[in-house]
């Protein structure tokens, strides 16, 4: 009668504990988080070819000493205020053939947005986190300039816009289309962010 | 009569977990699809600093991390409490560092080679020194796509 009935069921009741444990190994090795972070580009190595002379009021030097105060344009400069200023230098339009800039046409500061350019010089001494405070303000000074045009042009940010872009989940359609967007605001006011090399006294 | 009174008699019955299993694999599915596994423990200090203007590291398959900060309190004694480069698992030299970047570059597969990205987990309390000259390396190997991995917040907080 035995073998009539077939083999017997298998006692399925440990299966959960052994899920149990997989499920509780893979709780404690999970990191969901994304980083995220301050996208920057190095300078290449070799220098370029042809030494290219950049009028001295196109350039808005930033410098960093050792005991974390900041010299923005020869001025010591408290680090709130530190984006206005770079705004006021990014948008300021000193040969009129910017249409867009809002700014003061002081003829001793940048020419326009796509001439002016942003040095940042720091010391060995100086600590990371005041560095990255300064780069987020810099970054900051742009994204302020190109959010304004991009709320101007598209009426939504271009932090949006960028993010929309990058994101692989967005389709292949809309991101053709957000990418003469992001590319149109992106000439608008190029990231031009040199970091000289560091001083060691 | 005894049909009722045989029903009465009886005890609560048992909750049915024959459906356990199931719930405890889908719970299973969802935590081995999300993980990615943490490849290397830190032997550094590593308090990021917060900043606004960030932008997310998708993909992490083209990303290189380089930790950088104090030495734990157990390796302290051995490596002294100056901020320190680590590499995988171990404390290097900012010589070091182009090295690593190569290697880990030809494990990568050949069309991700030109899009990677370096990601630099640096302790709030590092000198900018020792970044600098991580800096001057990257720039050797042209690895020149550097990210600042930092926590998001107000970037002012960094200052007190």
């Amino acid at each position: 009668m035995g073998r009539r009935a077939g083999a017997p069921e298998v006692n399925a009741g440990s299966m959960a504990d052994i899920a149990f444990l997989l499920l509780i190994f893979f709780l404690v090795t999970t990191t969901i988080e994304t980083d995220a972070g301050l996208d920057r580009m190095l300078p290449p190595i070799e220098p370029p070819e042809t030494d290219v002379i950049i009028k001295q009021k196109n350039i808005f030097q930033v410098s960093i000493n050792k005991n974390n105060q900041l010299l923005a344009d020869e001025e010591l400069t408290d680090l709130k205020d530190l984006r206005t200023k770079a705004m006021a230098f990014l948008d300021n339009n000193g040969d009129g053939s910017c249409t867009f800039c809002k700014g003061k046409k002081d003829s001793d500061s940048s020419d326009n947005p796509t001439k002016a350019i942003i040095s940042l010089k720091n010391d060995r001494e100086t600590k990371y986190s005041t560095y990255i405070t300064v780069q987020n303000e810099l970054v900051g000074a742009y994204n302020d300039l190109r959010n304004r045009e991009a709320m101007r042009l598209y009426n939504r940010p271009f932090v949006d816009l960028e993010a929309d872009y990058l994101n692989p989940e967005t389709d292949d359609d809309l991101k053709d289309e957000l990418k003469d967007k992001v590319k149109r605001i992106q000439e608008m006011f190029p990231q031009k962010l040199s970091e000289a090399e560091t001083s060691s006294n | 009569m005894s049909k009722f009174a045989k029903k009465k008699s009886g005890e609560l019955p048992a909750v049915s977990t024959a459906s356990l299993p199931d719930i405890v694999f889908m719970l299973l599915f969802f935590f081995m699809t999300v993980t990615v596994m943490k490849d290397s423990s830190l032997k550094v200090e590593n308090n990021l600093p917060s900043a606004s203007e960030i932008k997310k590291l998708e993909k992490k398959d083209r990303v290189i991390t380089i930790y950088v900060g104090k030495p734990t309190p157990e390796y302290a004694k051995v490596f002294g409490s100056e901020s320190k480069i680590q590499l995988n698992d171990k404390f290097a030299d900012p010589a070091d560092v182009g090295d690593f970047i190569l290697m880990e570059r030809a494990k990568k597969s050949q069309d991700l080679q030109n899009v990677l990205t370096t990601s630099l987990k640096v302790d709030k309390n590092a000198s900018m020194g020792i970044i600098s000259d991580i800096k001057e390396e990257l720039r050797k190997v042209n690895a020149l796509k550097v990210n600042y991995t930092t926590v998001s917040g107000d970037a002012f907080t960094n200052l007190q």
